[in-house]
């Protein structure tokens, strides 16, 4: 399958200003989006926030209301899902119950009318590639539900399309299922070398599977960048909060002083802390807010700026302790090592590194 | 055994023989001789004798009205099934404007008396030309037995989960294929209900099939069975009208009893999900 003579680089997928409404809900707004070919990228974000309608638009289920969408530059507002050379995974599987696994991959290829040799090495294939082969003659429901995705991608890829497009494809397994499937899904876009749209609202899975994460937020693009520029720099709020997991902490602040590459901010009148980003239209005394990621917050050591609170809670898992702190209703979460002394009730020093911090402004944009 | 399922049992029967009853007189009567002997009140028939199943199976108009009876209620069931289902895929899968008055409009039409729409039903025979033919029997049929079959279809296919149908379209599919060759495997159940029940409507019809078909090579089971005379004009041949109950009744069961295992699962699909 590694017949793909295409220019890397090329957008394969273009999308502009496109808009879509459900009745009188504009469900997408104003969403522009290049995706490279052969690109892994997921569209994340929580439910409501129009990423599976994106992806419905693309595969040609839902029509748009405004903008266009090109598949390697041709414009697919009007063709029918089957001439968008796609195919698509659903989180349901949608497999088709009253034929066998094989009856199931073949489908898409007898319509095509191809070849019956064709059709059972593409098929046999794909099989293949799944490990499903001995389970080719059994039905869906004599299948579990891990195998059941797999015969779902694997429906996929015998068609081989130009775009793979997975909805939530991992969300109806088990979290041991989860983590294996998401494994392969890596292995597989490798073997591939497929452009692949996912959509997912677990951020875990996005910052694994990911080349480009496009964090979606009541249908606007929140911020599109690799897991590890939105882990480090988000743009907002919203992205901050969603990424990384237990989430960032967000303490609200102000401005004491700015100067020309810092800002510095108190640390709930306890501590001050010069923080090296700007923001040209903040000024002193703004009210902004602070994030910093739990496992970035140092536990009773040295820092730029520091903080004491008791402790509520101690979650212990092993590798890592979660400890839960508030201090005038502004709760947050440190992260410290696995076999941690701290009980509740203790009052721990809480580390602030200048570096790690993110500033956000009132209106939730990140200071840069 | 508690005094529960006791009177459930006892219940049961009562059902058992509320509903079977009538079958069984129909069949003790059969094997009556005719005459006085009728109207003996025997539950176990005491002299049974078969002449009158064998004065049934003797007389000319048996066999061609069965096989029209036969000819007609199956083709009445597959004309149905076919404009049901293209129908109930539009109206159940397709958002259009009038849809749900469309529906109620179906619904509205079934409920109209056989007797209220005879004459007009006749006119439009007439003026259609199938007077006394195969093709008026089966229209008039179809047009009673559609509205039933349209609506428990269209639920059904709304049952249906949509990602199939997505997913079938991503695959190539176009409306015909997604109808004939992913969703009709899934309907069996409940065609074959609906199927049987048209089946067994047309079956048992007697109003239409006396107005609007006159000669024996084209009318039915039930207007050849109320041909029957005795040797009077005041006897009523009931033995011999028992006999051919029980015959006609015969391959409606047979029919039945070969789908049965579907229908119950067709009357149960789409209750709960999965």
């Amino acid at each position: 399958m590694k017949d793909r003579s295409k220019e890397d680089e090329v957008a394969d997928i273009n999308i502009n200003t496109v808009n879509k409404y459900f009745g009188d809900v504009h469900v997408i707004k104003d969403v522009s989006l290049d995706i490279k070919s052969q690109s892994f990228t997921v569209l994340v974000g929580p439910s409501g926030c129009g990423k599976s309608t994106m992806l419905r638009m693309i595969a040609g289920l839902e029509d748009i209301n405004s903008g266009t969408i090109s598949i390697d530059g041709q414009v697919v507002n009007d063709l029918p899902p089957k001439q968008r050379n796609i195919a698509m995974v659903f989180q349901s599987y949608a497999l088709y119950p009253h034929m066998t696994v094989f009856d199931n991959m073949a489908f898409g290829l007898k319509l095509e009318k191809r070849s019956k040799d064709e059709i059972n090495e593409r098929v046999n294939e794909a099989a293949r590639i799944l490990q499903i082969e001995d389970y080719l003659q059994r039905k869906p429901k004599q299948l579990s539900g891990g195998q059941r995705q797999r015969v779902a991608i694997g429906r996929a890829i015998t068609r081989k399309p130009k775009v793979f497009l997975f909805d939530e494809p991992l969300s109806n397994l088990d979290a041991a299922l989860r983590v294996q499937m998401r494994v392969e899904l890596a292995k597989l876009h490798n073997e591939l070398e497929a452009t692949m749209i996912y959509v997912t609202h677990d951020q875990t899975e996005a910052m694994t599977l990911a080349d480009d994460i496009v964090v979606l937020d009541t249908g606007i693009v929140s911020q599109k960048g690799s897991p590890l520029e939105l882990y480090d720099r988000p743009n907002n709020m919203f992205v901050g909060g969603f990424i990384g997991s237990p989430k960032m902490n967000f303490i609200s602040s102000k401005i004491l002083s700015k100067s020309s590459d810092a800002t510095e901010v108190d640390i709930m009148g306890m501590s001050k802390i010069s923080v090296s980003k700007m923001s040209a239209s903040s000024s002193e005394g703004d009210s902004v807010t602070l994030g910093i990621r739990p496992e970035h917050l140092v536990v009773n050591g040295d820092a730029d700026g520091s903080w004491e609170s008791k402790v509520f809670v101690v979650e212990k898992l092993g590798d890592v302790t979660y400890l839960y702190l508030e201090k005038d209703g502004e709760p947050l979460v440190a992260e410290t090592e696995g076999h941690s002394e701290i009980k509740v009730g203790d009052t721990v020093k809480v580390g602030f590194p200048a570096g790690r911090c993110q500033l956000f402004d009132s209106s939730g944009q990140a200071f840069k | 055994m508690s005094w529960k399922k006791i009177s459930l049992v006892f219940l049961l029967l009562i059902i058992l023989v509320y509903t079977c009853f009538p079958f069984y007189w129909a069949i003790v009567s059969a094997l009556k001789k005719a005459g006085t002997g009728t109207f003996i009140v025997e539950y176990w028939p005491s002299e049974p004798v078969l002449k009158n199943f064998i004065y049934v199976l003797n007389r000319p108009a048996f066999g061609s009205t069965f096989f029209n009876s036969f000819l007609v209620s199956t083709l009445t069931v597959l004309f149905c099934l076919l404009i049901a289902l293209t129908a109930s895929y539009a109206l159940g899968r397709i958002q259009f404007k009038g849809r749900t008055v469309l529906l109620l409009g179906i619904l509205g039409t079934s409920m109209f008396p056989q007797v209220a729409i005879l004459s007009g039903m006749f006119e439009l025979v007439r003026s259609l030309g199938v007077y006394n033919t195969y093709q008026g029997l089966i229209m008039s049929y179809v047009v009673f037995s559609l509205p039933f079959t349209v609506w428990i279809l269209t639920a059904f296919i709304r049952d249906l989960p949509i990602e199939i149908e997505e997913a079938a379209m991503v695959d190539g599919a176009n409306s015909y294929v997604i109808l004939f060759k992913v969703f009709l495997p899934l309907m069996w159940p409940a065609m074959v209900t609906t199927g049987i029940l048209a089946f067994i409507g047309a079956w048992n019809e007697f109003l239409f099939a006396l107005t609007l078909t006159i000669s024996p090579e084209v009318t039915t089971l039930p207007v050849f069975m109320a041909s029957f005379r005795g040797e009077s004009e005041f006897e009523i041949p009931w033995p011999n009208i028992m006999a051919a109950s029980v015959l006609v009744t015969i391959p409606v069961l047979i029919v039945v009893l070969i789908f049965q295992n579907r229908i119950v699962k067709g009357l149960t699909a789409g209750a709960v999900k999965g």
